[in-house]
């Protein structure tokens, strides 16, 4: 019941913050403009317009999602103890994992409203384009659980960091650091090591376990189209088989339960 | 079953000592007044009681449980110093969330908005409120579920004189039903009629625990008698009381509580020539000084 009443106050909370306002009109702005623009040329390359527009969508969300998680986390301990409202919270008879997960299920909420109408927008714009009859939207839902995961496992990491240092100010810039590395630099220094490289041990080896042990980088694989996947399996020879399907979908559940334990592992350190 | 019991307690920082050796009881339906400087451990006492900060040494005992255990927080109510809420909620949605963590009724924190005399603003965001309102919300949700035990840290800093006095009158009617209630205040005056026992904090050390009139007797300091006189009198009043003439027609003088009745007895023979007299026992204040100057020179 305590977490439940966390979840709710919380969800209060990021209404009036109007965060789920913002992350509502961010997701269901970008998957509009991309699904009306990524389907312009498909009509004559006769591929299915669903499927461009997920493999836009999924580019941007890579981006997108883990941003919204950690805006929504940053704040969750650090913030509370910064204003002096952990101390009052803590002396009520509930545990600090039910503070967290109360709080977790509030921010998944959020995530999950704004990726359900970003993709809900996607799905009728598609059907009002194209006709619904031969659309598949299996791809659909798979991005919507991903996206989810993805999202979750940056919560995770939000709490975390929230719990590690005491002032937002410090956690705000944490995060955004996290961001940053997470899904611009990991990508580029996993290039730049490939071409340094050259196709030897490392491309062979170790190269697919770093890809899948990016959340954002499993995400990304695992909603691209099969074909797309078939060539980038085919051009990076080793990449199919720990990079397969097993182990991104591992690497998307893995993150956010590990991100969640080692949160309340730090939360339960903090003193108010 | 003793409410609190706090045996021989102490709280290290690595090499800072901000509580050492206090022990403390506190009976269902006794109010208790810690008294002490900043930084003498009030505080950091409490926040051993509430279990948010662990014990270096000693014990301490909520109802038989734990500081910090399931059982001990349920049944503890705790207003912190400088209380703080989310501003994005008004003040009716956070004392029912904070009714919901205790198991209480949504009722019971409607009742407590309406008895903390917030029911007018019940429904206005706590970013709006004035540190008084807080303060009253800060009160209401310390009363949820009705606690056996409640620990108010400088409950009344932020409320003027009148609210003042309701608070107190909450806090009655508190200990009446059984609440043990321990609370700090730099406000020593109103301590002085409103609670059963004092204990006095200095250093991290409790230099005493007593009820007022006790610890004025074992102080034993003089009391302050003040005599008005018809102006050609004082001199003479001055001179033969032993006392200092402080303007044309008044006296000011000390005795002991033993010579109290005696030094009254003898003003009052002066007849048509006195025409008032003010008797002040020493004050909280005195006492507080008194005994944390006089301890704290062996420590």
């Amino acid at each position: 019941m305590s977490i439940l009443a966390i979840a709710r106050m919380e969800m209060l909370i990021a209404r009036r913050n109007m965060w789920v306002a913002t992350s509502v009109v961010l997701m269901g702005l970008f998957t509009a403009v991309l699904t009306l623009a990524g389907g312009a040329p498909s009509g004559t390359l006769g591929v299915d317009p669903l499927t461009v527009a997920v493999t836009s969508i999924t580019t941007l969300s890579v981006y997108l999602i883990p941003l919204i998680g950690l805006l929504l986390s940053f704040d969750a301990i650090a913030g509370e103890a910064e204003r002096g409202t952990l101390a009052l919270s803590l002396t009520y008879p509930l545990s600090r994992g039910e503070i967290l997960i109360g709080k977790f299920m509030a921010h998944l909420g959020v995530l999950a409203f704004a990726i359900a109408v970003g993709l809900g927008l996607t799905a009728a714009l598609t059907i009002w384009r194209f006709g619904g009859a031969d659309l598949s939207f299996m791809p659909l839902f798979k991005l919507f659980g991903t996206s989810l995961a993805l999202g979750a496992a940056f919560l995770g990491i939000g709490y975390l960091v929230s719990s590690l240092v005491r002032q937002t100010g410090v956690a705000s810039g944490i995060v955004i650091v996290i961001w940053l590395v997470c899904v611009v630099l990991y990508d580029l220094g996993l290039l730049g090591a490939l071409v340094a490289d050259d196709g030897g041990t490392f491309t062979k080896t170790v190269f697919p376990w770093l890809l899948i042990a990016n959340p954002a980088d499993a995400f990304r694989m695992m909603n691209m189209p099969e074909v797309s996947v078939a060539e980038l399996t085919s051009g990076i020879a080793a990449a199919g088989g720990v990079s397969g399907f097993v182990g991104q979908l591992t690497s998307l559940l893995l993150w956010p339960i590990a991100a969640l334990f080692l949160a309340w592992i730090a939360f339960r350190r903090v003193e108010p | 079953m003793t409410t609190l019991i706090i045996n021989n307690v102490g709280k290290k920082y690595g090499e800072l000592e901000t509580v050492r050796g206090v022990s403390l009881k506190i009976e269902a339906g006794e109010k208790v007044a810690l008294l002490g400087h900043n930084g003498a451990g009030k505080t950091t006492l409490m926040r051993m009681v509430l279990g948010l900060t662990s014990v270096s040494s000693g014990t301490i005992e909520v109802l038989g449980a734990t500081p910090g255990s399931r059982a001990a927080r349920n049944s503890i109510g705790f207003l912190p110093e400088s209380v703080a809420f989310h501003g994005a909620l008004t003040g009716r949605e956070q004392l029912r969330h904070f009714a919901r963590l205790k198991s209480a009724s949504m009722a019971m924190a409607d009742d407590l908005l309406e008895r903390v005399g917030l029911t007018d603003a019940a429904d206005r965001k706590i970013r709006t409120y004035s540190k008084g309102m807080r303060q009253r919300v800060g009160l209401a949700q310390a009363l949820i579920g009705q606690p056996k035990l409640a620990l108010l840290d400088e409950p009344t800093s932020g409320l003027d004189p009148i609210s003042r006095h309701e608070f107190y009158d909450i806090v009655d009617d508190l200990s009446d039903g059984g609440t043990a209630v321990l609370l700090s205040s730099h406000a020593l005056t109103e301590l002085e009629t409103r609670t059963d026992r004092i204990a006095i904090m200095s250093k991290g050390k409790l230099l005493a625990d007593s009820t007022l009139a006790a610890l004025r007797h074992r102080a034993s300091l003089p009391i302050h008698v003040h005599v008005t006189t018809t102006s050609d009198a004082a001199d003479r009043v001055a001179a033969e009381l032993g006392g200092e003439r402080v303007n044309g027609r008044s006296v000011s003088l000390t005795c002991t509580q033993n010579d109290k009745v005696a030094v009254l007895g003898q003003i009052s023979e002066y007849g048509e020539l006195v025409k008032d007299i003010d008797v002040t026992p020493a004050s909280l204040e005195d006492l507080y000084r008194h005994y944390s100057a006089h301890r704290s020179e062996d420590l």
